[in-house]
């Protein structure tokens, strides 16, 4: 079967514990995990979660069935790439020179990113944006020297009226 | 009503119907413990000899009623030594609460003495663990342990209180009944209704089913089913007991320690109906022809885990036989029975052939053993075993016909389990157990005939003696040029004289007539009865899969 990657909306209740369930779950049956997100949600009680895997249905299936009985998880779905808004941030510290500052500048334009912090030695962008794009960005100012970054890992919610929400609680 | 968290634990488990807990006390569990003596007119502790045995004794107070079992350990090292008991039933699928007590909550996270996060430890072994930290959450928080428990596909729960709740004070409002089971998942009308067809079109039609027909309660809808269609039955070890061992068309366990027809059948079938059973590897298939697969379960995660059936089913395993066997048209089918009776009677000749090789003088062979203790058991008796060989000889060999008489630890396999089950179900029912074990099961856990005694606990327990840990050491004569690493037991204990030593009685008996005597006395005792049987370290388990890398 076609491996490929997935991304899952995870509802769960916001207790202790349960990012250590989900994430759990994922290292004991031996799923691979791309990257994972938690956060809060329009609701008080809940949190959610949005998970990003490679693999092929049957993975899937699996995934999705073992997070069903953990009694945090209050609903799971699969988005449909082709109709999802997907953002990763980037906050990215770059050597800041004379020489190279201009290049960095232009970069940062044309990929409608933001320098968020300036020093004489240092610059920091922010951009956001799909995975893709901040890889790509990443790669251009590899040159320049890239003196510390983190990614946040996306956070994913579906186009129009389609909404994760607790329909079904257990 | 305000009253103390230990209390309000103690009320809500009379409440939620418990009317025995095993446990073994301590410094972060003295307020609940002493709740528990004050209500000892309601609710019974019985102490164990450690806390393991009282997870298994827990554990096995469920199998044997179906109720929720109950234990209770003291923080850190009371509570990892449930572990082990905790996993047992869960992989079982066994409903059992555990309450342990923590630290105080301003002392948790600072290695406090006795701390262990034991919610991080039985995250992976529990379907669910909660920590209690607000006294206004207990009660119901012990109430969901119990629903959790006991819904859809059972399982252990935790519940962790830290010593200051446990002596805070709050309001208590007692609930009339205990917490009902969240609805039942019931199989779609369509998909039961595709069963039907691949069923009315199969002509080798094979039943294979598990512990979740013991569980789901449908034993009387599977044999109905059987029936209907003619098909034969194979049980995995879980699901042994679910059916009388005498029905016609049951062939017993199947899987790589099971019976010859059975395993066959199942791998010469065109179409394996699996009905509360979740394809364990150890009941592997081994062949090259892949029949047709349907699979129904209360656990979807179940569905296509381990096995990719062509048809799924998730649901309710007693509604959906009952609403299944109706669609289903009466078939004969001639020459699939001709097959089955030749097979039967090839696995006949296979253990005639097998008994020859193995027979020792001044030893008792495990047929003999089980023989001659069936016919002084009734058929009301529980039947419990260890695990290693005598488990598997116990599975393939004992005339089991009620459900809930047979207790063992399936998934997880936990050698030390069977004492423990023993008393717990014995305390459950009133009824007498036998526990099947071998040397070197029973030297794990045997501290509980102390629990066993002090109870007066109905139970024959009949240790096959080997001198050796057996079932790893078949793996050694095939795999490691028979080098016996480590599975050589040069004890020198005997067990009469330990049984002795707690209060028991015990005899040793190397041939039939000695083990008859034996066992006319201990199913005349009241109480806690050993039985040590000399068996030849050369009898080994038969397994259908001769030539397999297993």
């Amino acid at each position: 079967m076609e491996y490929r990657q997935y991304v899952i909306g995870v509802i769960v209740s916001n207790v202790s514990g349960v990012l250590s369930r989900v994430s759990g779950m994922f290292t004991r049956r031996g799923f691979n995990i791309d990257c994972l997100t938690v956060g809060e949600t329009e609701s008080a009680g809940f949190s959610r979660i949005t998970v990003a895997f490679r693999g092929d249905n049957d993975i899937r299936d699996k995934i999705l069935k073992q997070l069903e009985k953990l009694h945090d998880v209050k609903e799971v779905e699969v988005l449909d790439p082709n109709d999802t808004v997907i953002r990763e941030l980037l906050l990215i510290k770059i050597r800041n020179s004379p020489a190279t500052r201009q290049d960095i500048m232009t970069a940062v334009e044309i990929f409608r990113s933001k320098i968020v912090d300036y020093s004489p030695t240092a610059l920091i962008c922010e951009l956001t944006g799909e995975t893709s794009k901040i890889d790509a960005f990443i790669e251009l100012m590899k040159p320049y020297g890239i003196m510390e970054m983190c990614r946040t890992g996306i956070v994913a919610i579906e186009r129009g009226d389609n909404c994760l929400k607790t329909i079904k609680m257990k | 009503m305000r009253i103390t968290g230990a209390k309000i634990v103690v009320e809500t488990l009379i409440e939620q119907g418990c009317e025995t807990v095993f446990g073994f006390p301590g410094g972060q569990v003295i307020d609940l413990f002493d709740e528990l003596y004050l209500s000892s007119d309601r609710i019974k502790h019985i102490l164990t000899a450690h806390e393991q045995g009282a997870a298994h004794a827990a554990d096995g107070f469920a199998r044997a009623t179906g109720k929720v079992g109950v234990c209770i350990a003291t923080s850190g090292p009371g509570a990892t030594n449930l572990v082990t008991g905790i996993a047992t039933a869960y992989l079982d699928s066994i409903p059992l609460v555990a309450i342990t007590g923590n630290v105080p909550c301003s002392l948790i996270g600072r290695d406090s003495f006795q701390e262990v996060d034991i919610l991080g430890v039985t995250m992976p072994v529990t379907k669910h663990n909660f920590i209690v930290k607000d006294i206004r959450e207990l009660a119901d928080t012990l109430r969901s342990a119990f629903k959790i428990a006991k819904s859809g596909r059972p399982g252990p729960v935790l519940v962790d209180i830290p010593k200051d709740v446990q002596t805070a004070k709050w309001d208590f409002e007692p609930k009339p009944d205990p917490v009902r089971p969240y609805p039942l998942c019931f199989a779609s009308e369509n998909k039961l209704r595709r069963a039907a067809e691949l069923i009315n079109s199969s002509e080798k039609p094979f039943i294979y089913f598990g512990g979740g027909i013991v569980s789901g309660k449908a034993s009387k809808e599977l044999l109905e089913l059987s029936e209907k269609i003619d098909a034969p039955l194979g049980s995995s070890l879980m699901g042994l007991s679910a059916v009388p061992y005498d029905y016609p068309r049951f062939l017993g366990m199947n899987g790589i320690h099971g019976h010859y027809a059975s395993f066959t059948a199942q791998n010469e079938a065109d179409l394996i109906i699996a009905l509360g059973v979740r394809f364990s590897d150890r009941a592997a298939f081994g062949t090259e022809k892949h029949p047709q697969i349907i699979h129904i379960d209360i656990d979807n995660a179940e569905l296509d885990k381990n096995v990719t059936a062509d048809l799924s089913i998730e649901g309710d395993i007693n509604d959906a036989l009952h609403r299944l066997i109706p669609m289903l048209a009466e078939k004969r089918h001639p020459e699939w029975s001709e097959r089955i009776s030749e097979l039967r009677t090839e696995e006949l000749r296979r253990n005639e052939a097998a008994r020859g090789q193995t027979t020792a003088e001044g030893a008792l062979t495990p047929d003999e053993i089980i023989s001659i203790i069936r016919s002084k058991a009734s058929e009301d008796d529980i039947i419990v075993t260890d695990v290693g060989q005598h488990q598997m000889w116990t599975a393939q060999l004992y005339p089991l016909r009620k459900p809930r008489t047979f207790l063992t630890s399936g998934g997880l396999g936990t050698m030390g389990y069977g004492m423990g089950a023993a008393i717990g179900a014995s305390t459950a029912t009133g009824r007498r157990t036998v526990l099947f074990t071998g040397d070197g099961s029973f030297g794990m856990n045997l501290n509980e005939l102390a629990t066993a005694v002090s109870q007066n606990t109905p139970l024959v327990a009949v240790i096959f003696n080997n001198g050796i840990l057996g079932m790893v050491r078949q793996l050694q004569t095939r795999f490691c040029d028979s080098r016996y690493s480590a599975t050589v037991l040069s004890r020198k204990t005997d067990f009469v004289k330990v049984a002795e030593a707690f209060g028991a009685k015990g005899g040793r008996a190397s041939d039939a007539g000695e083990l008859r005597r034996l066992a006319e006395e201990a199913f005349a005792y009241s109480g806690t009865f050993i039985i040590d049987c000399t068996v030849s370290c050369e009898e080994v388990v038969q397994s259908p899969l001769q030539d397999s890398n297993e």
